[in-house]
């Protein structure tokens, strides 16, 4: 494994630097029926989950088929699609928001190989490489976080979560059955690096515990002012600490009542580990939404406010997004967005239908907003 | 045969939804045999070290990560974050395992020879494990080593035309929806005004001097597929102001429920039978302002109370087609929960065009505006959206020089505790008691 170099020179690091240049241009990347029609298309259809065409004003059609993906992915993977991209796209693909793979071909008679194609891979494991779904009123891909696969404050896994999601909702990924789309998201801890604040369900990985004190190494390791100012509840105060064998050290003293576990203190210092086994766990948040249609934008509620981390397949958790899926596929309006549906049964029917325990975790304490959640009406269903 | 027992991860190779587990497999098995002749940059059994150490996590239910500290490219402030393994000497081959986020290009869309160029530096000089893509939207390359972090940098900018990401207290990868490339709902070009905006800024995306992280997300119309307005601290979606197009003629194939014209552009062909379609149910029933009216065959929608919510265009897509006078609304200072609670963007602007002609400079000068007062007021950490929850949303419109208007509120204040500023009460507030004691005795 002998170091090759670029021609980078440590000593001289601004020698033929070159920096500020930005991605690359998407223009390059479009394939030819997408820039002869950008700009000028005239409707699209799904056709069948997963598939798509879109008709340009000039009567050009393009074709996509979408498949899900984990996001977490190889270079091995990335050149099978690759592979899939030369032979039927002419060297062309895309992924969307949601983690998804698109494969657009610029006639018909290309979908039936492209499918049969994408649909006949599989891992040696069993699971299929190219599921093709993820279209119109079901479930698409799942946006998530890293977990344990690589970051430092995850209070569960990521990937597997959404391996075990995706797994109980696969159906759906491949149907449209539901009364609109249902967006599923994964954040690991709370800072929600994946954003789930306004999905339709939301899997939260959450810590439980603050964090603990390696006094002997803290001051070694760690800038304490850092420390101190990385905590959003100003939780975090330089203290004197005396160890086992007597010695006095400079650390720091967490008010652990006003910890709300982000880690944002381990980021800064790594003598402040907060991960537990039995402190660690799942939240689940539902009803919220991103799009303007119909009804505003909305936060997703806190619906289950702790499951533990049951590896490697969460089956308490997988079981209450089913609940929440079940129910509202048979209970909602079409074009009704979960958080509609609740908010037109009301949530205290919502708990009732989708099998769901109501806890006074569920009630808000934080802050003012909190307030605004309480009900302040004497209309209400028994 | 493995390097380590993963019974664990085993079983989530089973179940049809794609296992990252048999991936990480074969792609330690691919390192292993090395048919192509790679000479490995860093360890070759480092994807089994990483199959290794997730193993661990599953059994104790604990990550074995530790944050980086500063390791990074000379000159940048961000596009890397440092990582390292707390269990080295049984997982050597991840003991140094950085990311680095990689600029994605807008829409992602890729040429096959663009993504094979970056797999093959990335089996040379890296782990071969990557994210497409990350939460923001980069291209993440997960796992290497300091040393290799120049070499890919270099190889990025110097033979593949192509920057890192940001990360840390500056501008964040901008992202964006497909927009105009392939959606007629697309109200302007997400992708120019998002690869021109990034390379504009691209002093605020790499070298950190904000007091904490700036998103953008550009949206082609209010479906908000990237989620703008809950995930961008300056969120840019497509909107019009004049009317919806109406094709009657194709109004009328919805109504008849002609296959060619399937509600919603299809997305209801599932197993559920919802019965035919019904313009009056489905449309006009559920328009958030009622402005819709179906009278002798013939569809009129009251442009002035339309809110353009996109229902009834998602609904018929080859009858009703967004306005002619495109632009796009600015909406400030979304972010997830952390601290004080989740905010969605608050609508600072109604309606900008977008001119690529004179460089977006409706634009660029809000953006601008924006950043002067958030960096002269902001808190180390404190996002927009929390700077204008501290000093008021009248003090935005203040600094970006944008009249008040009533759009610019879901309805008006609850509470009369209105601070008037001296100026604006006339006289000004010093009095003379003296003179006030003449006509008002003690």
């Amino acid at each position: 494994m002998a170091f090759i170099s670029t021609g980078y020179n440590p000593e001289k690091p601004m020698e033929n630097r070159i920096t500020d240049i930005g991605p690359r241009d998407h223009n390059e990347f479009y394939p030819p029926v997408i820039k002869n029609n950008k700009g000028k298309w005239s409707h699209h259809e799904i056709l069948e989950p997963g598939v798509l065409v879109h008709v340009g004003e000039s009567g050009d059609e393009v074709y996509t088929v979408r498949c899900g993906g984990a996001r977490l992915m190889s270079t091995t993977h990335i050149n099978e699609i690759c592979e899939i991209a030369d032979k039927h796209c002419d060297g062309y693909v895309r992924f969307t928001t949601r983690n998804n793979i698109e494969f657009m071909v610029d006639s018909k008679d290309k979908l039936e190989p492209l499918k049969n194609e994408l649909a006949s891979r599989k891992f040696d494991g069993g699971s299929y490489k190219f599921p093709i779904g993820g279209t119109g009123a079901g479930v698409t891909n799942i946006v998530h976080t890293q977990g344990w696969a690589h970051c430092h404050t995850p209070a569960t896994d990521a990937s597997g979560t959404v391996k075990a999601t995706m797994d109980e909702l696969f159906s759906d990924f491949q149907d449209m059955r539901l009364p609109a789309q249902l967006r599923v998201s994964m954040a690991c801890c709370l800072n929600m690096c994946g954003a789930v604040h306004c999905s339709d369900i939301a899997i939260l990985g959450y810590h439980r515990k603050p964090p603990m004190l390696d006094h002997e190494y803290l001051d070694k390791v760690c800038e304490i002012p850092l420390a101190v100012s990385a905590c959003p509840t100003a939780a975090i105060k330089p203290a004197k600490q005396t160890l086992a064998n007597g010695t006095e050290v400079k650390s720091v003293a967490v008010k652990n009542e006003r910890c709300m576990y982000c880690g944002n203190c381990y980021t800064m210092c790594p003598s402040m580990p907060l991960a537990d086994t039995e402190g660690d766990g799942i939240v689940l948040m539902a009803g919220g939404k991103v799009s303007n249609r119909i009804s505003d934008p909305k936060f997703s509620k806190v619906v289950v406010a702790f499951l533990p981390n049951e590896m490697p397949r969460w089956p308490s958790m997988t079981d209450a997004i089913n609940k929440m899926v079940e129910a509202y596929a048979s209970g909602a309006n079409k074009y009704e967005r979960l958080g509609d549906w609740a908010d037109r049964i009301g949530w205290e029917k919502f708990f009732e239908v989708c099998e769901l325990d109501f806890t006074h975790h569920l009630i808000d304490d934080f802050r003012q907003q909190a307030y605004m959640s309480w009900r302040q009406s004497t209309q209400f269903k028994f | 045969m493995a390097k380590h027992e993963t019974p664990l991860l085993d079983e989530l190779e089973s179940g049809p939804w794609p296992s990252f587990v048999s991936d990480l497999k074969q792609q330690a098995e691919v390192r292993a045999k090395n048919e192509k002749g790679v000479e490995f940059q860093i360890p070759v059994d480092c994807v089994d070290d990483l199959l290794g150490v997730m193993e661990l996590s599953y059994k104790h239910g604990r990550t074995h990560w530790k944050h980086g500290g500063i390791v990074g490219v000379f000159g940048y402030g961000g596009g890397v974050i440092g990582r390292y393994c707390d269990q080295p000497q049984a997982f050597p081959g991840v003991e140094h395992f950085h990311t680095m986020r990689v600029n994605q290009p807008a829409g992602k869309y890729y040429t096959t020879d663009y993504l094979k160029k970056l797999t093959e530096l990335w089996d040379f000089r890296g782990s071969g494990i990557t994210n497409m893509h990350g939460a923001t939207g980069d291209i993440i390359l997960l796992g290497t080593t300091t040393a290799q972090l120049e070499e890919v940098f270099w190889t990025l900018t110097h033979d593949y035309n192509q920057d890192l990401g940001g990360s840390g207290s500056n501008l964040r990868t901008p992202a964006d929806c497909l927009g105009s490339s392939r959606c007629e709902y697309s109200c302007y070009d997400t992708a120019a005004l998002c690869y021109f905006l990034t390379n504009e800024y691209q002093d605020e995306l790499h070298r950190p001097a904000f007091p904490y992280k700036f998103k953008f997300k550009f949206d082609g119309c209010p479906n908000c597929c990237v989620a703008s307005i809950a995930r961008s601290d300056m969120s840019f979606i497509g909107t019009w102001k004049d009317g919806i197009k109406i094709d009657q003629d194709a109004v009328a194939k919805y109504v008849e429920n002609d296959p060619a014209y399937p509600a919603n552009a299809g997305a209801f062909k599932g197993s559920k039978d919802w019965g035919p379609f019904d313009l009056e149910k489905e449309v006009l029933g559920l328009c958030p302002t009622k402005c819709m009216k179906y009278e002798n065959n013939k569809l009129s929608i009251d442009n002035a109370n339309c809110t353009r919510c996109m229902h009834c265009i998602n609904v018929m897509p080859r009858a009703l087609k967004i306005g002619d006078d495109r632009g796009l609304s600015i909406l400030v200072g979304a972010k997830a929960p952390i601290l004080d609670g989740a905010q969605m963007g608050s609508l600072l602007v109604p309606f900008v065009e977008v001119n690529p002609d004179n460089d977006y400079e409706e634009i660029t000068e809000v953006i601008e505006n924006v950043w002067d007062w958030w960096m002269e007021e902001g808190k180390n950490r404190e996002r927009l959206g929390e700077l204008i929850m501290r000093q008021g949303f009248q003090k935005l419109l203040e600094v970006t020089g944008i009249d008040p208007m009533p759009q610019h509120v879901a309805y008006p204040r609850t509470n009369p505790y209105i601070f008037w500023k001296e100026d604006e009460v006339e006289g000004g507030w010093e009095r003379d008691v003296e003179e006030y004691r003449k006509h008002h005795q003690r």
